[in-house]
């Protein structure tokens, strides 16, 4: 499985050093034949308003919205749930997502970065042990579809969701040392996906 | 559960998300909204840009609360705001108007010419600068959560901002190629606490993000300053002292994406109208150096 992580700007590094932690080797996409070349893509944490306006400037808006739609196993983390959100609150106007996940979500929804925490959640991977999730101007799911399911909440919040393909956290696992997201994305979203289509 | 806001990894990790971007000076709603069309991961409030400090003189201050919430109205991304060194009154009240990061910096006149302000004590997390390696671990130790080089602001003279990267990045090879008995030398002579260059000497590379800011002026600057290992630029007085801001301001943010495809920079350089007029920063006398200033 080729995995790719998209590069346009945020913290792509982190990312990539968790997956290599998980046993995959990704490569950064910045070009549609980059994307091509990937099976998987996981949307980094940084500005969603950057990375979509980098994404349109280079001719990757549609061919990714396009692999989404089409069933590519994809993971996001904030920036990365918001621009797979098909419905985003609090957006700057106009802001456009790629989408491709039934959920509604509120851009900084727990505030500023004053705001900004850090926290113990149970992550619902069969495992007892928290997850510590590091929450930096983080969005939050205010409404899902039914196909949506639920891995985490926060005072009743959904903060990590899944449908059959996409994977979306608004927090950030690839800032700590525990990579439980990442390999769930890979041997539970993505392997199944693929083999589904194998 | 434990829940904690301002913790170390809370502040580092906000910087995380700003890699591969520029960040913006603006001085108002208008140019904040310019800034976030264009690409900006953020933007910094602020009254006069640099190369207006640099014309009109006198004392540079923390700018008007009215005009950072205006700012903070407009736009969605993340809102920092200068405070000057070692004003921490100044930065409290940037934290109780909710900005998302506070430049403690040298661009405004210093407030104290000995301490730097105790970082630590903040929610907020603090960017500061610094021209070599011992400057920012001494501005990570007292809780800064991001560095970045010192270049000479409102000139749109590029070369001190080279200078200090190669400055801070050579300092950092260095260490890495020095014996384990070696380096509590390195750390005198680095005037920085030991553990931080240990830490740097074992990883390679800062504990916190670098930034590069000070004279950058065109899409070629920001790729030759990402190209020198900046994770991202400031840009000030470049874009909005510039002929067209919002297509310099894109431009920019292209090639700090793509510094590495100088055909990307080529076709963002294209007819771009006027850059900033500029001043030789060999041209100005040493009072005038805002880079200079901090220690």
């Amino acid at each position: 499985m080729r995995v790719g992580v998209l590069a346009l700007q945020g913290d792509v590094r982190e990312h990539v050093s968790a997956l290599i932690a998980c046993g995959v080797y990704p490569t950064a996409v910045r070009r549609s034949q980059e994307l091509d070349a990937v099976d998987a893509l996981v949307i980094p944490g940084g500005e969603s308003t950057t990375i979509a306006h980098l994404s349109k400037s280079f001719e990757l808006f549609n061919p990714i919205k396009a692999r989404i739609a089409s069933g590519m196993p994809v993971y996001g983390s904030c920036a990365g749930m918001i621009l797979l959100a098909n419905q985003i609150l609090d957006a700057k106007d106009g802001q456009e997502v790629f989408g491709g996940l039934d959920i509604t979500v509120r851009r900084n929804a727990f505030g500023r970065q004053v705001d900004s925490f850090e926290s113990d959640i149970a992550f619902a991977d069969g495992s007892d042990v928290p997850l510590r999730a590091i929450f930096i101007r983080a969005p939050w799911v205010e409404t899902k579809g039914l196909g949506v399911e639920v891995l985490a909440q926060i005072d009743s919040h959904p903060v990590a969701v899944r449908s059959s393909t996409i994977l979306a956290t608004s927090f950030h696992p690839e800032l700590t040392g525990d990579h439980r997201i990442h390999r769930y994305f890979i041997e539970e979203v993505a392997r199944g996906a693929l083999k589904q289509v194998q | 559960m434990a829940h904690g806001t301002g913790t170390g990894r809370v502040k580092r990790g906000m910087a995380e998300m700003l890699k591969g971007g520029v960040i913006m000076d603006v001085v108002n709603a208008e140019q904040a909204k310019i800034a976030e069309d264009a690409g900006a991961v953020a933007v910094m409030a602020l009254e006069r840009v640099p190369a207006d400090i640099r014309a009109q003189g006198g004392v540079a201050r923390m700018s008007d609360p009215d005009m950072i919430e205006k700012i903070k109205a407009a736009v969605t991304i993340p809102v920092m705001a200068k405070a000057r060194i070692g004003h921490f009154v100044e930065a409290q009240v940037l934290q109780s108007l909710g900005v998302d990061y506070i430049d403690e910096s040298e661009v405004l006149t210093p407030a104290d010419y000995k301490n730097h302000i105790d970082k630590w004590a903040f929610t907020v997390p603090f960017v500061c600068g610094a021209t070599n390696l011992g400057e920012a671990l001494r501005r990570i130790n007292e809780g800064a959560a991001m560095i970045r080089s010192k270049g000479e602001a409102g000139t749109g003279d590029v070369s001190n901002a080279m200078q200090h990267m190669r400055e801070i990045n050579g300092e950092i090879r260095r260490l890495s190629s020095l014996r384990e008995d070696e380096l509590y030398v390195a750390a005198k002579e680095l005037q920085a606490p030991y553990e931080l260059v240990k830490e740097v000497a074992e990883n390679g590379k800062l504990p916190v993000v670098l930034f590069t800011a000070g004279g950058i002026a065109t899409p070629a600057d920001a790729a030759l300053m990402m190209s020198m290992g900046a994770d991202g630029v400031f840009i000030g007085s470049g874009i909005f002292k510039s002929g067209n801001p919002a297509q310099r301001a894109a431009a920019c943010v292209r090639a700090t994406t793509f510094w590495d495809d100088p055909k990307v920079i080529a076709d963002a350089s294209r007819g771009l109208g006027e850059a900033m007029v500029g001043i030789n920063v060999a041209d100005l006398p040493a009072p005038h150096r805002l880079a200079e200033r901090g220690w």
